[in-house]
């Protein structure tokens, strides 16, 4: 990748696998296994944001959760400031934690809806720190102002604030323990347009002032695009391609990262977009019976004859670019 | 021409705890034969209910037309016994719904369930519903269409789901389909398949459509009209083109330009969205003499807070409801 990643990125993650058991009725009553995250690797360098995309089922949720271990992965590492975060235990863990955090789709289950707001942030800080009352107080005050809440409102109940309100306060859960890394989950997608813009910006504005790093989930291709600085796209658990913000959005080269770009609806491209869409028709493999070649062959609008015997591996095009595509030269 | 729906005047109250609150309030809207019209604006600003109120289909007890007529081909649907407005839902005008998950019944195949509206509409016996439930699923591109007739909801993806729910909906060549953010749960390829399949088809069946949306892209790529509107009220209509070209009301300005668009040319620079603060308002604030978007706009003054402004007409029924006009550019 460019330059500034390969030094000493704040999150490496090499080779991470993800498989669930899968019943089946088989001649011998085997396990199956779906693969849902299959040997994947990409880096984060500190203060920047690391998007995956990808359609539903690619797989892109699971490998968020595995690198904060609330899936267990298969195999992989998973590298926080050079320490292999799925190998610690006990207390090294536990401090561990708080350098990674999570912000979650939807605002209206995320919350306990017994916990007054100010308990809800409080929470992390209670499980993973050792301050004393008088500390946590003060940074979940100052915590409430930051991300535009009132401090009246450290009083009230979950039900009682709106969506925006309620996703402000699961940023302000997520920041309370000063991590490093928050891996946004669809961070926006259950927020209204308007409400939408707000949280994006309010992200944005806490990444300037606290250096944090995003790991951020999404299949709103406009809002990864405004939002992050490398992106990663995968389909049936594999990525597919692996580039920086400009290179993947001005010249993408994976024939589905083209399908997928093309497939939005936009204002700004009106006229064009209907005239250059490239449809990708038919369904996407049995992940659990995955074809021999390349995953995407079946959609695809390119796909030979080395496509359905081999599966490409990803190839660097150049230090900001990688596909992984026969087609591509 | 007269229009083949034409709503005037439209008023719908719902009781609520606090009396009665009016989530539309003077709609007037005209829809042509073939025409594609989109209804804009957040959740909660009452364009489901118009949608609801056009078939009849407002909460039983609670929602009621007190002002105003639908008219369609004529006829005053707000005067419609229940036994005329079962024979018209379904069959002059039909609706899909926003979820493709919940709206099937379960416990039927999917072919009982677009023969369903054949045998009740179209006097069909079994055999012929069933083969022209086969049809139907042919025309929305199910594949091997005779082999899937006998499936059940749950053995089809969400974009089948929704293929099925517009087999359903078109089963009697409706006059009139309404579309309620008919691809909002699934995945952009998937949607891009969805908004080519229901334009073909109403090109086909000169269905016009009334497609509820909150992105502007794919009201730029599906309709020929449209309405924004806000707390109940209607405060921008007009061409497409024209009103995300040159938006006359301070709201639909902030909703074009709250959302990161694709960008066809991407470069470094990043700024800031565009924001809306706060919030939608409460139901208990609805009908109020007094411009509902006031407490939001950057233009509000004291006027806005005085005296509601109605729409008003320009270029090419080009119309908004603001006092303000002038400025917003």
């Amino acid at each position: 990748m460019t330059n500034t990643l390969s030094h000493s990125p704040l999150l490496k993650v090499e080779h991470l696998g993800v498989r669930f058991a899968v019943k089946r009725n088989g001649f011998f009553g085997g396990k199956s296994y779906l693969k849902a995250v299959d040997d994947i690797s990409f880096e984060l360098a500190r203060g920047k944001t690391l998007a995956i995309v990808g359609e539903s089922g690619s797989g892109k949720t699971t490998a968020a959760l595995a690198v904060g271990r609330l899936v267990e992965a298969f195999h992989g590492k998973v590298q926080l400031d050079g320490k292999d975060f799925l190998a610690l235990s006990d207390d090294d863990l536990r401090v561990a934690r708080g350098k990674i955090q999570f912000i979650f789709q939807d605002p209206y289950s995320s919350l306990n809806p017994r916990l007054r707001a100010k308990a809800v942030v409080r929470e992390p800080l209670d499980s993973l720190t050792d301050k004393s009352e008088a500390e946590k107080q003060e940074i979940i005050d100052q915590l409430f102002a930051a991300v535009g809440l009132r401090k009246e409102q450290q009083e009230l109940f979950p039900h009682q604030f709106s969506g925006g309100q309620r996703q402000r306060i699961g940023i302000a859960r997520a920041l309370a323990t000063e991590p490093e890394l928050i891996i946004c989950d669809e961070a926006v997608s259950a927020l209204d347009v308007a409400v939408q813009a707000q949280i994006l910006n309010l992200l944005r504005r806490l990444q300037e002032e606290r250096g944090l790093s995003y790991l951020f989930i999404s299949h709103d291709l406009g809002v990864v695009q405004h939002m992050c600085d490398t992106i990663a796209v995968m389909y049936m658990g594999r990525i597919v391609e692996y580039a920086d913000r400009k290179s993947l959005f001005n010249s993408p080269q994976h024939p589905y990262t083209k399908a997928l770009l093309s497939a939005v609806p936009s204002v700004k491209k009106r006229g064009v977009s209907q005239a250059q869409a490239q449809m990708i028709d038919g369904d996407p493999p049995d992940p659990v019976n995955l074809p021999a070649g390349c995953r995407f062959a079946s959609r695809c609008p390119l796909a030979a004859e080395v496509c359905r015997q081999k599966e490409p591996e990803l190839g660097v095009l150049s230090d900001a670019h990688q596909v992984a595509c026969h087609m591509v030269e | 021409m007269s229009p083949l729906l034409e709503i005037e005047n439209l008023r719908v109250e719902l009781t609520t705890r606090d009396g009665s609150a009016p989530v539309i309030d003077d709609l007037s809207f005209s829809l042509n034969a073939g025409e594609t019209v989109s209804f804009v604006g957040e959740s909660g600003c009452g364009k489901s209910m118009t949608a609801l109120a056009i078939l009849g289909l407002l909460p039983a007890g609670i929602g009621r037309v007190t002002r105003g007529s639908i008219k369609f081909n004529g006829e005053d649907l707000t005067k419609a016994s229940d036994a005329r407005m079962r024979e018209i839902r379904g069959n002059e005008i039909s609706m899909i719904f926003q979820e493709p998950m919940t709206s099937l019944n379960p416990v039927f195949t999917i072919g009982e369930q677009i023969a369903e509206v054949l045998r009740e509409h179209r006097d069909m016996n079994a055999a012929q519903a069933r083969s022209r439930a086969i049809e139907l699923l042919d025309a929305v591109r199910i594949p091997n269409a005779k082999g899937r007739v006998d499936d059940y909801p749950h053995q089809m993806s969400g974009g089948q789901r929704q293929r099925v729910m517009i087999a359903i909906a078109l089963a009697c060549e409706p006059k009139i389909l309404i579309a309620d953010e008919p691809t909002t749960a699934l995945d952009v390829t998937v949607q891009a398949q969805i908004f080519e399949l229901m334009r073909d088809l109403g090109r086909e069946f000169e269905t016009s459509i009334i497609l509820i949306t909150h992105d502007m892209g794919a009201v730029a790529e599906m309709a020929e009209r449209m309405l924004v509107m806000y707390a109940g009220r209607k405060v921008e209509a007009g061409p497409v083109d024209q009103v995300i070209d040159h938006p006359k009301h301070p709201y639909t300005k902030g909703l074009i330009s709250c959302v990161p668009h694709l960008l066809a040319e991407l470069t470094d620079e990043r700024p800031p969205l565009a924001e809306i603060g706060g919030i939608v308002p409460g139901l208990a604030e609805f009908g109020r003499n007094q411009c509902l978007y006031a407490a939001r706009c950057p233009l509000a003054d004291d006027k806005c807070l005085q005296e509601r402004p109605l729409p008003l007409a320009g270029k090419n029924g080009h119309e908004a409801a603001c006092w303000h006009v002038e400025k917003v550019s």
